[in-house]
């Protein structure tokens, strides 16, 4: 059965001031329908670049060396941009990360929301109904009235509440979260995951969450990729992501979650050094500049995907240990 | 401004036309060939020829010496002027932005006042008091253009009040003349230079309207605007005054524009779209 | 006044966050437009204050000065009596606001016709000149910068912006001369005289090409620059982006998303404008000898007929600050984001 969504070998770099910089190396993974798929990472390492490829939605300087990303089976990079353009909304929907920029401000929410719905042949009332509909269903009291406001007018949980209405009205087989939690404070964001979780029982498609923060993957997700300097280095389950975590990066995020801290510490610990620049990706492991089991080899060969096992995969010269 | 960063190509060519004009109004009594108010009424409209590379006008003055000696009443109006207005607008300014806030109420009601007049009704206006002139329209210019430059700096003090290191030098107990001259000032200058000189152009060009319609400088002055006068007066008889009178005045304006337009692009690009007047 | 519209339009990024009561768009729009005509009515008083007082600040008395320094004494005193000089300040200042109130304002010196009547007489000419140069400049201009967004970067997008700067800094006079010059003079297509004849429009039509053509080309350079601009800006923005991520076809995105929010400016700039094309047509009217408030002026300003002079520049300014007031309401009624940082 063909995923809803997958991404092979995907490798893209940006034309900025001082050359080509690498955003995605070889990036691969699978969202399968009905779960939740996670990738996490820090800021920079290629998350939101990913994302963006996933709708074809890359910006002007961004140029695709190599790789597909398949929605269903067909290659939307291969596509023409008419074709392209049919893709989005009912193919694939995003849920953006800022919806006080997300949606334009001088029109209203219930203008664009039936804007957005036109790849469906629906008349105007239908739409209508449709979007009031989700509104509610999103758990915002008098859809009515919220169709007639402006982006501006409402508070940060309830614009993002919109947001996660606009993107489930085409009935996407794959819906993108990029950061939906991290513009709003702790309040709402307890909010918008359990809508979130709600929602993930009835959505029959798959779900991709992106996010850097580590609990919102625990309490969304069935499957983890790790992203860091433009790679997955690691892809597992929840559990075993948490329990038995292979690669030294993914271990150091784990380490340095402040819910995982034991007791008291005096310094919070991080994890020293930073993302190699881009424009000259290292020749070995991109981490192995910041790696406590830095060997010799990871400076000169590039790591190998090992299997932990039968669903668990790492990216490290010394993953299996 | 990132080092090494230059005046793109626009901007070169305008920084070259008005060092051109600028040296040609210095330099003036070497450059021009006869004396612009000498009278000759014998060869008056007299065509272009090896004498006269632009011919001469009604009274038969060379065209060609009053065009270079209208170079120094059009740079030496528009940037006494300019200068006067930006050297109010500064201090007016800086007192809106910083003084207290009756004042600066008060202020700003006169900056807007003054702005609401379209320019050249005013300008009429107050002509009609003073009399046509030179001071008269020194005066005009001045008035004019303050109120545009006291705003400027009146929201440069606003903006720049609010910045972490003016707090900071509040909080250590520095006196206010030191934060308006140390600070503010140099601070709120840089804007008010670039909109000066994008300014002068537009003030050339109400110069040489008010010298066309007989209201500006007067004659035997030689002006840009009056030449344009004359040669639109004896259109038919001789259209090569005219033609001659227009050509620099397109050149200065175009020169200082493109100069205007390139220093902005290279010091401040957030100044992109101020109105022509 | 410009920069109040800038400093207003900015104002939207400032709004605060959190629930607003959205309101009917009646109460809200109301009490704005309240505030706007208040501004301007104080502006206008201020302005007329100005005016009067400087006829007191010119050394000698204000009868000479209106009269000239060949009126004779009798003159001077029947004109004291009648514009009642001799009375004292306050009461000359009130008559005076009184007087405009009710549309009078005052007499032409010289023929003793009133101003009114006089302003409202060539007041058409010029309306419908400034209003055919802005036209034209408008759908140029606009249509020229969107098209410049679609080819930016190629040569012929970088050769109009040139080209626009260039017509920017060329005064319109001159340009009013030339094509004279060459479209009356040596062509003979158009009249170089005139506004055509009252009741024979095609004249009237063949006469304001020229004239407005010269006001307008400043205009359509800097209107395609500023739409340009404008809507670069605005397709850089996320909102852009998500209409693209839901499938939205690049027309409608281009002409209903983005263009609605980039025109607000170019609104702000066409109403200010205005006072530039006025300012434009007293000299392309000296050109073109055509009659209206221009030609009234400088005739005016010439024989120092101070009455004509005040009340045509306070007409002026009013009707200026009218423009500015209505594109003020527009662009609340275009961008909400105006309209509610101004109820705090």
């Amino acid at each position: 059965m063909t995923p809803p969504l997958e991404i092979r070998n995907l490798t893209l770099d940006y034309a900025v001031d001082g050359g080509a910089a690498q955003v995605l190396r070889g990036v691969s993974l699978v969202a399968e329908a009905g779960k939740v798929v996670g990738i996490v990472g820090e800021s920079g390492c290629g998350k939101s670049t990913l994302a963006l490829a996933m709708m074809a939605l890359l910006p002007r300087n961004a140029r695709v060396r190599g790789g597909e990303v398949r929605l269903k089976g067909e290659d939307l990079l291969a596509m023409t941009p008419n074709q392209q353009r049919e893709k989005r909304g009912q193919g694939i929907g995003m849920i953006f990360q800022d919806p006080m920029t997300a949606f334009n401000p001088v029109l209203t929410l219930g203008r664009q929301l039936v804007d957005f719905q036109s790849g469906l042949n629906l008349p105007a009332a239908l739409r209508h109904a449709n979007a009031e509909a989700m509104l509610a269903r999103v758990g915002l009291s008098d859809p009515k009235a919220m169709m007639r406001r402006f982006v501006h007018e409402l508070s940060g949980g309830m614009r993002q509440r919109v947001g996660i209405a606009a993107a489930l009205l085409n009935r996407p087989s794959v819906l993108v979260a990029d950061e939906p939690t991290t513009a709003l404070d702790v309040t709402m964001e307890a909010q918008i995951l359990h809508l979130l979780r709600e929602l993930r029982r009835e959505h029959q498609g798959a779900i991709v969450i992106i996010t850097h923060h580590l609990g919102v993957v625990g309490e969304l997700c069935d499957r983890v990729n790790v992203m860091y300097a433009g790679e997955i280095v690691e892809e597992a389950s929840v559990d075993a992501l948490y329990h038995t975590p292979r690669h030294p990066y993914t271990r150091a995020l784990i380490a340095c979650d402040p819910a995982h801290l034991e007791g008291q510490v005096r310094i919070l610990p991080t994890i020293s050094g930073r993302l190699p620049d881009l424009r000259n990706a290292p020749k070995g492991c991109a981490f192995a500049a910041r790696c406590p089991m830095v060997i010799a080899r990871c400076h000169h060969e590039p790591p190998p995907r090992l299997q932990a096992s039968a669903d668990h995969s790492v990216l490290c010269h010394r993953g299996l240990e | 401004m990132r080092s090494g960063a230059r005046l793109d190509p626009m901007g070169t060519f305008g920084a070259a036309l008005v060092v051109s004009f600028v040296v040609i109004a210095l330099f003036a009594p070497w450059i021009a060939p006869f004396d612009p108010v000498a009278l000759n009424v014998t060869k008056k409209f007299a065509s272009p020829s090896w004498t006269h590379w632009a011919g001469t006008d009604q009274l038969g003055r060379d065209t060609l010496s009053r065009l270079i000696f209208g170079t120094r009443t059009a740079l030496g109006i528009s940037l006494s002027s300019v200068g006067m207005a930006g050297a109010i607008g500064l201090v007016l300014g800086l007192i809106a932005g910083y003084g207290p806030r009756w004042l600066d109420g008060a202020l700003i009601l006169v900056f807007d006042a003054l702005s609401s007049l379209p320019m050249v009704m005013f300008a009429l206006a107050v002509i009609t008091v003073l009399g046509p002139g030179t001071t008269t329209l020194i005066i005009v210019i001045v008035l004019v253009s303050f109120p545009g430059y006291g705003r400027l700096i009146r929201a440069q003090c606003l903006t720049l009040q609010g910045a972490d290191f003016i707090q900071a030098e509040r909080v250590m107990g520095a006196s206010h003349p030191r934060i308006l001259f140390r600070h503010l000032l140099p601070n709120a200058v840089g804007p008010l230079i670039i909109v000066l000189s994008m300014d002068v152009p537009v003030v050339i060009m109400l110069e040489a309207g008010l010298s066309f319609l007989n209201l500006g400088v007067r004659p035997p002055t030689p002006s840009w605007g009056n030449m344009l006068n004359d040669g639109y007066n004896a259109l038919r008889q001789s259209p090569v005054l005219v033609i001659a009178a227009g050509v620099p005045l397109v050149l200065t304006t175009l020169g200082f524009t493109f100069l205007g337009e390139g220093l902005r692009d290279l010091l401040d690009p957030r100044l992109k779209g101020r109105l022509p007047r | 006044m410009l920069q109040a519209l800038r400093v207003r339009a900015a104002n939207w990024k400032h709004v605060p966050r959190g629930a607003r009561a959205a309101g009917k768009l009646g109460p809200l729009m109301l009490i704005y437009t309240v505030k706007r005509i208040g501004l301007a009515a104080v502006i206008l008083f201020i302005v007329m204050l100005a005016m009067y007082a400087m006829v007191f600040l010119v050394p000698g008395d204000p009868a000479s000065v209106a009269l000239g320094p060949r009126a004779t004494p009798a003159l001077k005193a029947a004109l004291v009596e009648r514009m009642g000089l001799d009375q004292p300040i306050f009461v000359q200042i009130w008559r005076f606001f009184a007087n405009a109130a009710t549309g009078n304002l005052g007499y032409d010196v010289w023929s003793n016709r009133p101003v009114t009547e006089l302003i409202l007489q060539s007041f058409p000419s010029t309306l419908f000149l400034g209003a055919v140069s802005m036209s034209w400049a408008l759908v140029c201009g606009i249509a020229l910068g969107c098209l410049s967004v679609v080819m930016r970067d190629t040569w012929a997008d970088r050769a109009l912006g040139i080209l626009s700067v260039s017509f920017i800094s060329v005064p319109s006079f001159v340009i009013a001369i030339y094509s004279l010059l060459i479209f009356s003079v040596w062509l003979g297509w158009l009249p170089a005289i005139g506004a055509g004849h009252p009741g024979d429009f095609p004249s009237q039509i063949k006469a304001v090409i020229l004239p407005a053509f010269a006001i307008g080309i400043t205009w359509v350079g800097y209107l395609a620059r500023l739409v340009r601009a404008s809507m670069l800006e605005v397709m850089e923005a996320p909102h852009i982006r998500t209409a693209r991520a839901f499938g939205l076809s690049e027309s409608k995105i281009v002409l209903t998303y983005a263009l609605r929010i980039a025109i607000v400016p170019t609104v702000a700039i066409v109403a200010v404008g205005f006072g530039s094309i006025l300012s434009s047509a007293v000299f392309v009217e000296a050109v073109f000898s055509r009659p209206g408030i221009g030609t009234l002026m400088t005739t005016a300003v010439a024989k120092r007929n101070f009455p004509v002079v005040m009340g045509t520049v306070l007409f002026m300014t009013a009707f200026y600050l009218f423009a500015v007031t209505a594109a003020d309401l527009l662009i609340a009624r275009l961008d909400p984001r105006v309209r509610d940082a101004f109820r705090g």
